[in-house]
């Protein structure tokens, strides 16, 4: 199963399994790891879930919708590796995935 | 003060059909929401969006769905509160004494709280030390435009409602629209509006530029802006404007004592009742072992919930199960008995 690692804004990490085809949001949400909100439960509604992409990770990651992108306007100093938990699909690839939580959600 | 059997909180399609299920039971229900429209998620965040799950409707919109459970409540004449935080539950004797946030008071038996991820609440600039400008120098929605006449305007946002404001006060104000990304999101006819005007003078537009930080002691006068590049720029203004959406706030609801699971509401699943009498939790809101945070799920929650408040609300009469098909009083009350 790909690991995925979370860091909290305090600088506390997190690593664990995350079974393919579930969203890095969900990973987060089933394991309690604090940082994550994701009000709308993952229908790309609420920009909640927003995390900072590990600079070398973000380029393996599918490009972005439009959807995703207008509520990343929403979130809280998002940057250029900015993306939404619930829009990134866990999968074999992404074994080692970090992302990181900003200070907050909302 | 307003008696009533129920009091809903919450115009989401939960809080909607609970009000029917009350209804054909007999019992008078007022509905209190802090949108300005009826419909909660559905409508604030997907109202053209197709939905395939509601039983015996294979497809309808998020505005769909509203419209025909409005229909479906027309008999009983459910009276709406819009705009209206409930703030305070209180009890009083044998009822709970509900206060909103235009101290209008309600005296219920039962408070069914259909609150789904709580209020949707204007998503507010998180710069620090913003509180103390809100609303004063810093505001999320434009009641009188006219405030802002001849003075300078920072509006933020990459939507319709940044774009329109942008536009509409660039007439008798200074505007500044300031938006993270190039591309806006809102209309492309608004965007290019605006953008015809800011090369015509009349409006400034800066992209790709965040808020970073305030300047002013008692009253701001100016902001500090960044790009993505590190980039600063300095703007002194008289006001600033954010329209970022709405969020969803559990806000008051965590006051009221009862029993929280993060930002859910633990219910007996044989009533939908919280730990405390007579306020009862469905829809999104609640939570149970196997809860789905599904619209048919929330439905099924307010028909046990509604029975359960027939007992609190008339005490002294027997509740009795009957179906709609042949139910003599309920078609009465549905307003579709035919004289025979
Ligand atoms: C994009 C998207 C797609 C979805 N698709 C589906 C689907 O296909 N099928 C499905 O079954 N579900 C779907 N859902 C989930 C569904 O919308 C929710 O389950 C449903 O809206 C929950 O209804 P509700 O009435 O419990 O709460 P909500 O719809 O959240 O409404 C709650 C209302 O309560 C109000 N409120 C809260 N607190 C207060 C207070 N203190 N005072 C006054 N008012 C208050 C809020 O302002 C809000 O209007 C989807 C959700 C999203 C975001
Ligand atoms: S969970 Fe709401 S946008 Fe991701």
């Amino acid at each position: 199963m790909p690991k995925i690692t979370y860091i909290e804004h305090n600088g506390k990490s997190h690593s664990v399994e995350v079974p393919n085809e579930l969203s890095v949001m969900e990973g987060a949400v089933h394991n309690n790891i604090p940082g994550i909100d994701a009000d709308c439960g993952g229908a790309c509604a609420c920009a909640t879930c927003h995390v900072y992409v590990d600079e070398k990770w973000f380029n393996k990651l599918g490009k972005k919708t439009d959807a995703e992108q207008d509520m990343l306007d929403m979130a809280f100093q998002p940057n250029e590796f900015s993306r939404l938990a619930c829009q990134i699909t866990v999968k074999d690839e992404l074994d080692g995935l970090v992302v990181k939580m900003p200070s907050k959600q909302a | 003060m307003i008696k009533t059997d129920a009091l809903v909180v919450g115009a989401g399609p939960v809080g909607l059909f609970v009000v029917h299920q009350l209804g054909i039971i007999g019992l008078k229900a007022e509905v209190v929401d802090n949108l300005d429209r009826i419909g909660g998620q559905c409508i604030e965040l997907y109202p053209d969006k197709p939905i395939y799950d509601i039983p015996a409707i294979p497809e309808c919109t998020g505005e769909g769905l509203t419209n025909s459970l409005l229909d479906q409540i027309k008999p009983f004449k459910p009276n709406f509160h819009l705009n209206e935080r409930v703030q305070s539950v209180v009890k009083e004797k044998d009822n709970w004494k509900v206060t909103t946030s235009k101290n209008k008071i309600f005296v219920t038996p039962n408070v069914i709280i259909a609150g789904g991820v709580g209020s949707f609440e204007p998503r507010k600039f998180l710069t620090k030390g913003i509180e103390k400008f809100e609303n004063k120098e810093v505001f999320y929605s434009v009641k009188d435009k006219n405030f802002f006449k001849n003075k300078k305007v920072c509006i933020f946002g990459g939507g319709d409602s940044a774009l329109d404001w942008a536009i509409e006060l660039s007439k008798i104000s200074e505007v500044v629209l300031i938006h993270r990304r190039n591309e806006f999101r809102g209309a492309e006819n608004s965007a290019q509006i605006a953008k015809k005007l800011e090369k015509d003078g009349k409006l400034q537009i800066k992209t790709p530029y965040q808020i970073d930080s305030l300047e002013g002691e008692n009253k701001l006068t100016g902001i500090i802006i960044k790009s993505e590049d590190g980039k600063t720029e300095k703007i002194s203004t008289d006001y600033i404007l954010g329209f970022f959406g709405l969020i969803m706030k559990l806000g008051p609801i965590a006051e009221w004592g009862l029993n929280l699971d993060k930002k859910t509401i633990p219910v007996n699943t044989e009533n939908f009742q919280t730990n405390k009498k007579g306020i009862f939790a469905i829809g999104d809101i609640c939570s149970y072992p196997g809860k789905l945070k599904l619209i048919l799920s929330g439905f099924h929650e307010g028909a046990l919930a509604a029975r359960a408040c027939f007992k609190l609300a008339k005490p002294s009469e027997t509740y009795r199960f009957e179906y709609t098909t042949v139910s003599k009083s309920m078609q009465e009350r549905l307003g579709v008995k035919k004289s025979d």
